[in-house]
Parts: structure tokens; sequence; C-alpha cells
């Protein structure tokens, strides 16, 4: 054995290394397609709440049925919203699995799922708490928080860039709570805008040179 | 010293090296996902653990899935130490070459 292989084989082991512990399929242009749906949905929602004031300001009152309207169609909204962005995404990240040659679904992405998993449910259910009791001004900043929560934590399983994306969420809803009722700009900014840049960042930097080859 | 004695022999085949390499990084690892990871066929992989389980490098704990019986791999004390030293001596090998 010379020099020249027992490098190789060191690179060899931290390429294995890497690749059974880490699910590095997940594809950027995943989070620039949820990052766009997130967008398109706060749109939706922005028509949906303005209309909603301008019902509440040509009646003079405040109406039950009105709020109970706005309520279900933005409940919708969001669940269309959620399956809409994670189809997508996961089409792109299947996509980009099957160019790298390696499954989707393996001990790695089972990881990933299982630790973004955690602080995630647990956040919904937090939230459904929330709603339960009307606290509806803390959706917002509870979503961006337990997401950014459960980035960090999936992190250390997937690219480790995730780890950004997830503390820029935690800050924005911590902002947020010192914001209420400003949570529709938030939610644009952290599900849409950061989206969409920590995508094309994770685009640029890891599958750009892959598909030149 | 002969810097090649320092090396471990076991530790010649791409696969047991593999398969370490894995073990070092993933607490617990069934054999499937080794055998997914490793692209190889069961028997193939299967002669390769028994060899590491019989110099101690790694445990074997077997275990069922409903009635499915799920064999999952762990290194040892042993087996970490062996390939933190294989790898501290192709470090040196390549470091007294330069």
């Amino acid at each position: 054995m010379n020099e020249q292989q027992h490098l190789e084989t060191l690179s060899d082991i931290k390429r294995i290394m890497e690749r059974s512990s880490r699910f590095i399929s997940l594809s950027g242009l995943s989070g620039v397609w949820a990052g766009l749906t997130g967008l398109a949905g706060a749109a939706v929602a922005f028509t949906q709440m303005s209309d909603y004031y301008i019902a509440w300001d040509t009646r003079g009152s405040y109406s039950d049925a009105d709020y109970a309207a706005l309520r279900y169609n933005l409940i919708t909204l969001g669940a269309i919203v959620l399956a809409v962005a994670v189809a997508g995404g996961y089409y792109f990240t299947r996509r980009r699995a099957r160019r790298n040659n390696v499954p989707i679904w393996d001990a790695t992405s089972r990881k990933v799922l299982v630790n973004f998993g955690i602080p995630l449910v647990a956040g919904g259910c937090f939230i459904l708490g929330l709603m339960f009791n009307n606290f509806v001004t803390l959706i917002a900043p509870s979503c961006l928080v337990f997401y950014g929560l459960a980035l960090v934590n999936a992190s250390k399983y997937t690219l480790s860039d995730i780890r950004y994306l997830g503390l820029a969420e935690i800050a924005l809803g911590i902002l947020n709570i010192f914001f209420l009722r400003r949570g529709l700009y938030f939610w644009t900014l952290g599900f849409g805008v950061l989206h969409i840049v920590y995508g094309l960042v994770m685009w640029w930097k890891y599958e750009r040179p892959a598909k030149e080859q | 010293m002969n810097p090649i004695g320092n090396l471990n022999k076991l530790f010649d085949s791409r696969i047991r090296l593999g398969v370490m390499s894995i073990l070092m990084v993933n607490g617990e690892i069934s054999f499937n996902d080794l055998k997914q990871m490793l692209e190889l066929t069961d028997g193939n992989l299967a002669s390769h653990l028994n060899t590491l389980e019989e110099n101690g490098y790694i445990k074997v704990h077997k275990g069922f899935v409903g009635r499915k019986t799920n064999t999952t791999y762990s290194i040892t004390k042993s087996g970490e130490k062996a390939f933190k030293g294989h790898l501290t001596a192709l470090e040196n090998m390549i470091k007294s070459t330069r």
C-alpha cells in the first residue's frame, strides 16, 4: 500500500461515515418550492383577511359568523399550503436521491423524520391547545419557534446548514411575540422568504456543479 | 518501529473497514441497513460481520420486530480502540512519507 491508497482509504472512511449518518439528498429546490407555496398561501390569506376587515368596516360591527368563516378558511388554506409544500418538497428530494443513486427511505432519512417530527408534533399539540383556548395571536409565533426547533434538531442528521435556517425561524418567532397581530408578515418572511433564500443557497452550494457533470 | 505493524490486519478488507466506519457514527444499526449502505449480498456481509464479532470488535443483538427477526449491531469499546488505532496508523504513514 502506498500513500495514495492510504489517502483514498481515509477519504472512503470519511465518505461512508458521512453517508451513513446523514441524509444528504435533501434538495434545495424543495426549499424553494416550499417558500413559493408559502408566499402564494400568504397572498391568499392576506386577501381573505382584508375582505374580512372590509366587511367589518362596512357593517360597522363584529360578526361571529364572519369570524368563524374566516377561521375555517384560513385553517383550510393552511392545510392545503402544507400539503402542496410537502408534496413538492418530497418530489424534488426524491429526484435528487435518484440522481445520486441512493435510496430515499433508509436509516438516515428515518432519523431525519423522527428527529424533525418530535418538536413538530409537540408544537402541533401546543398550537391546537392555543386554538382551543382562543389564543389566536400566539399561533404564528409558536409555529415559527417550533418549526425552527424541529429544523435545528433534524440538522444533526442531514445537511448541517439547515441549522441556520432553524435558528433564523426561531429568531423570527421570538420577534413575532413582541409584534403580535403581525403574524402573517412574520409567516411570509419565515415560511416564504427564508425557505426560498435557503433553498437557493443550498442548490447553489451542493446541486449546481453536479448538474454540469 | 515498523509503521506497517500498526495497521490492523482485520481492516485490510474494505468491507470490514466500511462496517466499522458506519458503526463508529451510528449507535446501533440493523443488518438490512448495513447491507443497503454497503451494497452487499447477505452472505458476503454476514461472513465479515462474523469475523468482526469473533474478534470482539462488534456486538450482535438479536431481536424481533413482530415475527421477523431483527438483528442489530453496535461497536464495542475494543472495536472503537482498534478502529481509531488503525486510522492513526494510516495518518502517520501518510505524514511520514511527506
